[in-house]
């Protein structure tokens, strides 16, 4: 059996030498850092889901229909007629949701160990397009099912591109096709979202890790494995803190996987909708253009920057503000490589300042989270009682999107202006096994 | 370096026992996904037993009824078309309806339940046409001795009044009989076997 | 550290899972249903109690006769003599046989197809308008309902239920009078209790309804997680074999 298996892989190293050296450069000969932690399973995790939104995705083209009459049925059949359909599209909803779970998770982990500085930045733009393809991707998926909230959320969502002075408007026609959403819209936002979008992801997955594997990876000491010690028990020039990729990572990331699925497993068959934050109940509704559901708010992951866009008024006689702001939001992610001046990676060994503020930055997440969400409609009234929920509800939305790029200006100044007392950084990484 | 004893024994079981179990689990997951391929609910209820009633087809008459999206011929045969099916024998590929192509039921000289009644998917076994019915036994162009039957536009095939295929053509079998049975006198039922039978 | 990330993860897990929100379509708070998908004996009844009384308006388009007798334990003649009064076939979807144009001249709108009524307003909102219709002589029907108020629907289970009447609240300035509480002034063929029961039951066939494959997920779910349990196991156990060449 082995020597059958030897003689396919003599006979393919044969016609495609440069297989082996490249399997050996990221798997088993790809050195990372052995202090790894929990932080460190979210980026194996999202391209496990990735994989799972393509094979569902594929199967569930198989029974969609892509027009504004037929969508909403389409999605009934598969959820009755279609054998297992049901499965295949709870797989695919709950994997969405979960895939900004385990995304901003990821994000946060570059985050919180510097992994964006120097000389990761290019790891880490490639990781902030990737973020942007998603949020696009998603968007488009969330239309497809054509309920009312579909509708409706693509209504807004493209609207808000006509704030854009002198072209907003004939914007707006041209994403839609149309003057409202409708089938010329649901037909290119499929298209979109089938397969230029995932073809886009794909790449940029792959670029992100090529990039990675470039420089290597970061830990949660911040530490250069590369400018350490040389030598390990595999090879005598590698870095002494490295451990082979393959098998090492790969078992353990296989326990973060079987942890995942086991969570993935428990919503997707005992609480798909997740009480309506990863399938919402008004979109059990068909689209109707003459209705508007009663609270009109996106889907979870994109409540903290839909938020942003609420909390903004308008002023000078345009509403663009509000959308400048909401893709500042994102747009400033971008930068943190170079906003970010502070000498040492990890928050292990950084000032008591960054802390705090990075602390204060994820409550101000989920603050702008929550407003958008609705909960804070629903919180405040049951908590203070009959106030004035527009003035206290704007007043900490505005308060949360003050702190949430409050975050970036004092990351700037406190670095800048050499504020930031650091606690000594160890020569070699430190494990806590 | 490596001065630590790895039981490997220990690491090839678990290996292996890991990935037997995974194996079983990415199999397992692989199953809902390959039947989302059977026929849904939906085709099922299109492809549900047909019944019809044939109080009003008259002796001689053709009536197409759809099942599972096939068109089914039943036929009032006349006695004059019954006389002439033994006849035809020596010109047919398979006179006794040899090749699994009708219920065992209707595997018979008139391929039916009942003589008078044919019920047949009108589907010649060519290439996928639908026959047209040359029921009356006179001169056709293609036959000058035309006992009655069943003619092919696309490739020319001919059949008898049993959907028997003639020699010399490109069709190479006989028209299929669906599973049929009689409700009542009158009434048959396309898509059930009749009670006791098996196809 | 530990407690600073941990904190994060809960306050995660605690906005993510303990803060349902329902779309709900009316005001006041709603009575719980305790409607079981799971109780097949309820789901009968409760689609008994559908074909007798709703499905003369209200079409299940997305429910097949078929599917209801396979999930529900029943023959298909039990359904087609005792669910089905349409002529339907037992493989065809419920749809009501009220024309439309009929409909809309009795109540000024179409009765709304159910498929997915439990999906889009919650299991409790559908209870609380079945137990919320009060007699309203200023209402063109007669009726109305405090869970959606000016309902288009008469009540169709009065001869159940009885009638319920409303104590008004006294109006308060700028407000319009509303109403303080339900009673029933006639009782009818059901005892409170029993008319709670039946509506328990009819809501939860309508959730069934809404997601017939809640059965099955509710079926194949436990094993699936079972499975994955010990699969999680072994990895662990793979990886602190292979971690020991880690120092």
């Amino acid at each position: 059996m082995s020597n059958v298996f030897s003689n396919i892989g003599a006979w393919v190293n044969e016609r495609a030498p440069g297989m082996m050296p490249m399997y050996r450069a990221h798997m088993t000969e790809y050195y990372a850092p052995k202090n790894f932690n929990l932080w460190y399973y979210f980026g194996s995790l999202a391209i496990l889901v990735l994989v799972n939104q393509i094979v569902t995705g594929i199967f569930l083209t198989m029974n969609y229909n892509p027009s504004a009459a037929g969508a909403f049925d389409s999605v009934q059949y598969i959820m009755r007629d279609v054998e297992w359909g049901w499965l295949i599209r709870y797989m695919h909803s709950t994997g969405a949701s979960l895939f900004f779970v385990v995304v901003f998770l990821h994000m946060f982990r570059g985050i919180m160990y510097g992994s964006y500085k120097k000389p990761r930045e290019l790891v880490w733009l490639l990781g902030m397009l990737i973020f942007l393809v998603l949020m696009a991707e998603a968007f488009m998926g969330y239309v497809l099912p054509w309920g009312n909230m579909s509708f409706w959320g693509a209504k807004v969502i493209i609207s808000l591109f006509g704030t854009i002075p002198y072209i907003g408007n004939s914007l707006v026609d041209w994403i839609m096709g149309d003057f409202l959403p409708g089938d010329a819209t649901l037909n290119r936002f499929f298209a979109l979202h089938v397969i230029a979008l995932p073809l886009v992801l794909l790449l940029l997955v792959v670029l992100h890790i090529a990039a990675l594997h470039e420089v290597g990876s970061n830990n949660p000491d911040g530490v250069e494995i590369k400018k350490g010690p040389k030598g390990n028990r595999w090879d005598a020039l590698k870095p002494a803190d490295g451990i082979p990729f393959h098998p090492y990572y790969t078992v353990k990331d296989l326990v973060g996987v079987g942890f995942f699925l086991l969570i993935a497993a428990f919503i997707i068959f005992f609480a798909p909708t997740l009480g309506g934050w990863f399938l919402e109940h008004d979109n059990a509704i068909r689209a109707n253009n003459l209705v508007t559901p009663a609270e009109i708010k996106p889907v979870w992951y994109f409540t903290p920057f839909y938020a942003i866009v609420r909390m903004i008024p308008s002023f000078l006689g345009t509403a663009v503000w509000g959308v400048l702001a909401m893709f500042s939001a994102i747009a400033v992610l971008f930068v943190m490589p170079w906003l970010d001046r502070g000498k040492v990676k990890s928050i292990r060994y950084r000032g008591t300042g960054y802390k705090v503020a990075l602390g204060i930055f994820v409550l101000s997440f989920f603050g702008l989270g929550a407003v958008g969400a609705g909960v804070t409609a629903e919180v405040i009234p049951a908590w203070f009682g009959d106030v004035d929920l527009t003035f206290w509800e704007n007043l900490f939305g505005r308060l949360m999107t003050l702190l949430y790029f409050g975050f970036f200006v004092f990351l700037w100044a406190y670095t800048h202006f050499g504020w930031e007392k650091t606690k000594p950084v160890p020569e070699r990484v430190t494990t806590h096994d | 370096m490596a001065n630590e004893v790895v039981d490997h024994g220990r690491r090839r079981f678990l290996t292996a026992t890991t990935a037997v179990v995974g194996g079983i689990g990415i199999v397992s997951a692989a199953v809902p996904f390959i039947k989302s391929w059977e026929p849904s609910a939906r085709a099922k209820a299109a492809g549900a037993p047909v019944t019809q009633s044939l109080k009003k087809v008259e002796l001689g008459q053709q009536l197409i009824v759809g099942w599972r999206s096939l068109p089914v011929f039943i036929v009032n045969r006349t006695p004059a078309q019954l006389k002439v099916l033994p006849e035809q024998d020596p010109r047919l590929v398979d006179p006794k309806s040899e090749v699994d192509q009708q219920p065992k039921y209707a595997q018979n000289g008139t391929r039916s339940i009942k003589p008078e009644w044919l019920v047949m998917v009108g589907i010649c076994t060519h290439l996928g046409c639908v026959p047209d019915y040359k029921g009356e036994i006179k001169p056709e162009p293609f036959d000058p001795k035309w006992q009655g039957g069943y003619y092919c536009p696309c490739h020319h095939s001919r059949y008898d009044m049993a959907g028997r295929v003639y020699q010399g053509v490109p069709a190479p079998k006989n028209m299929q009989i669906p599973p049929y049975h009689f409700v009542d006198d009158t009434t048959v039922q396309i898509g059930v076997d009749p009670k006791g039978a098996t196809a | 550290m530990k407690h600073f990330l941990s904190g994060i993860a809960l306050a995660f897990g605690l906005l993510v899972g303990a803060m349902p929100v329902h779309a709900e379509g009316g005001e006041g708070a709603l009575m719980k249903s305790g409607a079981d998908v799971r109780d097949q004996a309820s789901l009968q009844r409760g689609a008994r109690l559908f074909f007798n009384y709703c499905v003369g308006c209200h079409s299940l388009k997305y429910m097949r006769y078929s599917r209801i007798a396979e999930d529900l334990g029943l023959t298909e003649n039990e359904v087609m003599q005792n669910l089905n009064f349409t002529g339907a076939k037992f493989d065809d979807p419920v749809i009501s046989h009220m024309p439309a144009e009929l409909a809309k001249t009795w109540f000024g709108k179409d009765p709304p197809d159910l498929s997915l009524e439990v999906d889009a307003k919650g299991a409790d909102w559908v209870y609380t308008y079945l137990n919320s219709f009060y007699l309203d002589p200023h209402s063109p029907i007669g009726w109305n309902n405090t869970a959606l108020p000016n309902a288009a629907m008469p009540f169709p289970l009065w001869e159940l239920q009885g009638t319920q009447t409303a104590l008004m609240k006294p109006a308060k300035d700028g407000d319009s009078a509303a109403v303080e509480k339900l009673v029933l002034s006639q009782p009818g063929k059901m005892t409170p209790a029993q008319y709670q029961q039946a509506t328990r039951d009819l809501t939860s066939f309508l959730q069934y309804a809404s997601e017939p494959a809640a059965l099955q997920r509710h079926h194949y779910g436990i094993w699936v997680v079972l499975f994955l349990a010990l699969l999680t196991f072994l990895l662990a156990l793979l990886k602190k074999e292979y971690w020991k060449d880690v120092h």
